[in-house]
């Protein structure tokens, strides 16, 4: 790799008197993953094992007339089939999952569509078979007729009067109210903050542009999979990936009608995330298919299923008007953002208004948020959802902005940054906050100080994730050598089992590596939330530190029960027990171990929490590029990428968090997109077509860790796996337009747009 | 129809048989037949390498070889890359070198770099993202995994 | 292209066979009346079996890897070289033959697909697949390549530039086999270059891809030649191309004027890859690009 005369991954250390904290060690889970030991969900295996393929639907909005299942039910090798009328027939209710609110009746319909289907892939039936091929066979049996139903793809076909309603007793939720009308559009909120009329007439300069992203997928490398298997006293075991064990025993209780307490959900090692393994798919299906077989029952999504049976990001409209004095104070700024749901209501729109001002003090503040269904996989999660959208839109205006007013982009962000003390316009108002060190950071890196290539362009952008607290609980018991086993419920997509340990190892004053980290299932730990929203290094990793001082404490009351001494005169630093006044009575973890059965029996820490004291995170780019004027291709030529953890627990897995956000925003700012056809089928959903960064289309990705503590977690912490991946579309298109003059307002710029916009 | 065929292969220097029907990718045969899960499928038609083996010498994406074509063939999977308990540099650089994330990817790459390596004992930057392109990974961004076979081939070169 | 399927990830039943020579393959082929089809690396067949893709309608595979005359790679006296049909591109771009004397080929050879691709991936396989983007048709036609096809009636050889018809359509029959690959010495004065246009920089389908040839003597073109692929229903020689190099001094008007041909001769349709216009404008481009290295490779400029 080029030498460079600058450091290419800087931590700006803020504490650096932590033992374990801070440092790199090797990840525990590490050596099963680079000899193919490890298991993840499809590489489960069991006895009697039956493979189970799902039907899905051709068409993207239609009504199931009758559904034939007798051919593939006679199709040698198979052994069950089953449609929606295989569920119990249960209430509806409202359930939180993840992060978000679902209807039952909703996660229900979209795993296996009753009356309607209402997109292209959306699951109809399942089969279990003797082996994956003669399931697929099946499907092909299956008879289905259909009644083909006018559909709409985009939030401007949903909301158009006339436009096909996918849902007759969807009403739309207008500021706050059932509003009576019959809309795809499922709600419409508003933040407002100020006067932004009057903001607007305060403004001496003003940008007011649209924006337009569309369907963009996670892509993960491992598609979605479960094994489900039924024992004889009723209760379901379930082995699949998810970043969610608890979301996974919840949905299937409701959907099952069955009690959590009657399902067991061991989550596998999982191939990727970032959110989209939040929801189920498969899960409910290999149950009702497994009940029926009374054989386990295993099913694997394909990469086309993936693609168009799992839940994508939305596309979506940005509106931006933002207006400032010539000084460069923002007066006022309106966000209009429509955002599609896909099939079912639940889009990222109100994530996406928590965000989009976030980075800056307003006086007066505009968000309208629509949350808008089309005939779409129903959405789910990708890293940060909703904020890359608003960015995109208001992160390129505020760049438009400092143009007219002649001031440096990085300058004018500054002149507006929010800080401790700043209410959003959503309502929040901060606790301490890294915005402005990262900033400042941008501006001093050494990229932003080089001078651009000779052809180059170059652009910047901020962006933000509120992260989330929410449950997690901890086990920590002392091993007879003076190692702690210590037992948690995030499953771990990029590292986290190891940070976690690291948080104990601190407390403990032992090392990373005399802690060993289990991520178990929904039997062995206590509730424990998602493995998203940027929480796990925070909560489950406060939960662990809570446990080990649970551990301390009684460590440190057995010995005190050993030397027959006040445990108010000891002390536990480094591993090692002593007392503050005997220099004599010393003990190591070691020590103690070994006696532990001896003295009294074993030490077990617990800790179940939810906290409280989230703090936001704020990442920066500096991006370099260099656009072929002939055929519109960017190349990236430097990427540089700023972020404020509070504290990173583990350095290398914190510029792992960043740099592939990056990649992920790079690859959605440049050529990721779902092509859909006039029948509103993706033609592209093949890793072929639909087309992420490989190696060759990406620079090496530059990180400086900002550290401004987060004042509530004892580390400092602050979750780092989002906020990245919202600034590179915005911080491109800036480049884009600093190199030719041409200013994209439309996902993804690929270089037919870039030439288009050469053209015009 | 459910003759099978008799496919008799040499996997990380070991003999081994199996039975398989002519449609079972090999892919699919080192996975659900002979057990060998470490080499994954993403995609199953050649876009993300993370089924990526050695088959007498040179790399391929083993859900685009039929299972009956490794008759007779000496195929190296990530369970043969190490030597017992002793890792490879290759993957104590991964490791070291925080190269993976969530690891589905990892063991396609690993059997990538072996093969770079031993045909390139010292690739530029550029050379090792044109041999990796066809692995796809969508957690690391690339960059510690370029590093990580940086830091292996160094290794390798001093061993 | 995709069909209406369901999930297409699993094969349909197939039969398998690996004849060891020419004769039984040939013999393999007719018997199947149309459903049997050749497997050399397998990178489009079996991808296209996996999606049920109508024009793919093969029940058996015939593994045809073990044929001696598909393996080979013969550098011979006059200075052609004949790769075989079944020869993977990973041993095509690190023979030193081809290194030495016809280096354009790599210029294909290493950008189909990736590296594991092209562990599997073959020339043959690619020319028969007939997709108009089939990145080494324009490269073999550049070449002046001539194809060795066998059949129930015997060998015949067909310039490489028609073989394809049509989109994934060949004048290579069902009961036929392709051989292997000639290379004529093209002699000195002689440079090629193919480039294509892909929005990734590895791993994508050709947007629009440019094969060129020419040959040089005295500062003239002596020969040009200029392929195009993804721009028609098949890989387009355009004539219009050769007739603004041939005779005229090595020159940037000339180089400019067969660019302009190879545009004005390109009829690609709109897709999710790519605008018809776009298209177009591409091919301007690659094929000044191409010709520019292709003249520097000659010698000339």
């Amino acid at each position: 790799m080029t030498t460079t005369d600058y450091d290419r991954n800087v931590v700006l250390s803020t504490q650096n008197d932590f033992k374990v904290v801070g440092t790199r060690p090797v990840r525990h889970d590490g050596v099963d993953k680079v000899t193919g030991r490890a298991i993840y969900g499809a590489d489960y295996d069991a006895s009697g094992l039956l493979h189970g393929k799902i039907l899905r639907s051709p068409h993207a909005h239609a009504k199931i007339l009758s559904i034939d299942t007798s051919k593939a039910e006679a199709l040698d090798g198979v052994h069950a089939v089953v449609t929606a009328s295989d569920f119990p027939e249960t209430a509806d209710k409202t359930m939180e999952l993840g992060e978000d609110e679902t209807k039952l009746r909703d996660l229900r319909g979209n795993i296996l569509a009753k009356d309607k289907v209402l997109y292209v892939g959306h699951a109809i039936a399942g089969v279990a078979a003797s082996n994956p091929h003669v399931a697929e066979e099946a499907l092909s049996l299956i008879e289905i007729k259909y009644e083909v139903l006018p559909s709409v793809m985009t939030t401007d076909e949903a909301m158009a009067d006339g436009a096909p309603i996918l849902h007759e007793d969807q009403t739309t939720e207008e500021l706050g109210n059932d509003s009576g009308v019959v809309s795809n559009v499922a709600k419409h909120f508003q933040h407002i903050k100020g006067d932004v009329a009057e903001g607007f007439k305060q403004a001496e300069v003003i940008v007011e542009r649209e924006y337009n992203t569309v369907t963009v997928h996670q892509g993960y490398i491992a598609p979605h999979n479960g094994t489900a298997f039924w024992s004889a006293d009723g209760r379901l075991h379930i082995w699949c990936e998810t970043q969610g064990s608890f979301v996974v025993r919840d949905s299937l209780a409701d959907l099952l009608d069955i009690p959590v307490s009657m399902i067991r959900v061991t989550p596998t090692e999982i191939g990727g995330g970032f959110g989209g393994k939040i929801p189920i798919y498969v899960e409910p299906v290999a149950a009702l298919l497994s009940k029926k077989t009374g054989t386990p029952v295993k099913i694997v999504m394909s990469r086309k299923e993936t693609f168009e049976g799992s839940g994508p990001t939305p596309g979506s409209k940005i509106k931006i008007k933002v207006g400032a004095t010539r000084e460069g104070k923002i007066t006022a700024a309106h966000a209009w953002m429509a955002m599609e749901a896909g099939a079912y209501a639940g889009s990222p729109v109100g994530a996406a208004a928590q965000c989009v001002f976030a980075a800056y003090d307003l006086e007066n503040g505009l968000i309208d948020g629509f949350d808008v269904v089309v005939n779409k996989p129903k959405t789910a999660a990708y890293r940060a959802p909703g904020s890359p959208n608003a960015a995109f839109g208001f992160e390129q205006a505020l760049n438009e902005l400092a143009e007219k007013l002649g001031m440096d982009p990085i300058d004018l962000r500054l002149k507006n940054v929010a800080t401790e003390g700043t209410r959003r316009v959503d309502g929040p108002v901060f606790q301490r906050i890294g915005a402005k060190e990262v900033l400042e950071a941008m501006r001093e890196h050494p990229h932003y100080q080089s001078e651009k290539k000779s052809g180059s362009g170059r652009g910047v952008a901020i962006g933000f994730w509120f992260n989330i607290g929410f449950d997690s609980a901890c086990n920590i018991a002392l091993n007879k050598d003076g190692t702690v086993n210590l037992t948690e419920g995030s499953t771990d997509i990029g590292g986290s089992r190891t940070s976690i340990a690291m948080q104990a190892a601190e407390v403990l004053g032992i090392s990373a590596e005399d802690v060993r980290p289990s991520v178990v299932d929904t039997d062995t730990v206590g509730f424990t939330a998602v493995t998203g929203g940027s929480r796990t290094t925070f909560a489950t990793g406060w939960a662990a530190y809570e446990a080990a001082q649970d551990v301390k404490k009684q460590c440190i009351e057995r010995a005190a029960s050993i030397w027959d001494v006040d445990a108010e005169n000891l002390q536990m630093e480094d591993g090692v027990i002593s007392s503050k006044t005997d220099s004599e009575l010393k003990m190591t973890l070691k020590e103690l171990g070994a006696q532990l059965s001896d003295t009294g029996g074993g030490i077990t820490g617990r800790a179940s929490v939810k906290p409280r004291g989230v703090g936001g995170s704020f990442c920066g780019n500096i991006v370099d590029l260099s656009i072929d004027e002939e055929t519109g291709k960017i190349t990236i030529e430097r990427f540089t990428a700023i972020q404020d953890a509070g504290k990173a627990i583990h350095p290398s897995y914190v510029e792992g968090q960043m740099q592939g956000g990056s990649a992920q925003g790079i690859g959605w700012a440049l050529n990721e997109e779902y092509f859909m056809n006039d029948e509103g089928r993706m033609t592209n959903s093949s890793l072929l077509d639909y087309r992420m960064p490989t190696a060759l289309d990406l620079p090496m990705i530059d990180t400086v860790i900002v550290e401004v503590a987060n004042p509530g977690h004892p580390f400092g912490v602050r979750g780092v796996g989002e906020a990245n991946i919202v600034p590179p579309t915005p911080a491109i298109a800036n480049a884009v337009y600093d190199s030719s003059g041409n200013r994209i307002t439309q996902l993804p710029m690929s270089p037919v747009a870039i030439l288009e916009a050469f053209k015009s | 129809m459910t003759t099978k065929t008799h496919v008799q292969t040499t996997i990380n220097g070991e003999p081994v048989d199996f039975l398989c029907e002519p449609r079972q990718s090999l892919l699919e045969c080192l996975r659900d037949v002979i057990g060998l899960t470490g080499t994954k499928e993403g995609c199953n038609d050649g876009n993300c390498g993370a089924c990526t083996v050695n088959i007498d010498g040179r790399i391929v994406t083993s859900c685009l070889v039929l299972g009956v074509e490794a008759q007779g063939a000496s195929i190296e999977t990530i369970e043969g890359i190490a030597d017992g308990t002793n890792l490879h540099p290759i993957q104590l650089a991964f490791l070291e070198g925080a190269a993976l994330q969530c690891g589905i990817c990892t063991p396609g790459f690993i059997v990538a770099t072996k093969a770079l390596l031993e045909k390139n004992p010292d690739p530029t930057e550029h050379e090792i993202r044109f041999w990796l392109a066809n692995n796809l990974c969508r957690c690391t961004g690339y960059d510690k995994i370029v590093r990580a076979v940086q830091e292996a081939a160094k290794k390798m070169q001093e061993a | 292209m995709r069909t209406d399927n369901q999930g297409g990830s699993l094969l349909k039943w197939i039969d398998y066979q690996a004849p060891e020579s020419v004769a039984d393959a040939v013999k393999i082929l007719a018997d199947s009346n149309g459903n049997a089809r050749p497997l050399a690396g397998g990178t489009d067949l079996i991808v296209q079996l996996r999606v049920k893709d109508p024009r793919v309608n093969a029940e058996t595979v015939v593994d045809i890897k073990k044929i001696p005359e598909l393996n080979q790679m013969d550098y011979d006296k006059s200075g052609g070289l004949t790769i075989g049909a079944a020869v993977p591109l990973h041993l095509i771009y690190n023979n030193p033959d081809v290194v030495k004397h016809f280096p354009a080929i790599i210029d294909s050879a290493s950008l189909i697909g990736g590296t594991p691709i092209q562990g599997r991936a073959t020339l043959g396989g690619n020319l028969c697949n007939g997709a108009p983007s089939g990145d080494s048709i324009p490269n073999l036609v550049a070449h002046n390549v001539v194809a060795t096809v066998a059949g129930p009636n015997g060998t015949r050889e067909i310039p490489v530039e028609d073989v394809c018809t049509g989109p994934r359509q060949t004048s290579i029959d069902s009961n036929e086999l392709l051989v292997s690959l000639y290379f004529p010495n093209p002699g000195d004065g002689f440079g090629a270059n193919y480039i294509r246009f892909i929005p990734r920089n590895e791993m994508d389908i050709a947007v629009a891809g440019a094969g060129v040839s020419v040959k040089i003597s005295d500062g003239k073109f002596v020969d040009g030649r200029v392929c195009l692929a993804s721009v028609a229903p098949k890989p387009i020689l355009v004539e219009g191309s050769s007739k603004a190099l041939i005779g005229q001094p090595v020159s940037d008007e000339a180089i400019q004027k067969a660019a302009e041909a190879a545009r004005d001769a390109a009829s690609p349709i709109s897709d999710m890859r790519g605008t018809a216009e776009y298209r177009k404008h591409l091919c301007e481009v690659l094929t000044r690009r191409a010709l520019n290295t292709a003249v520097e490779r000659a010698g000339g400029k």
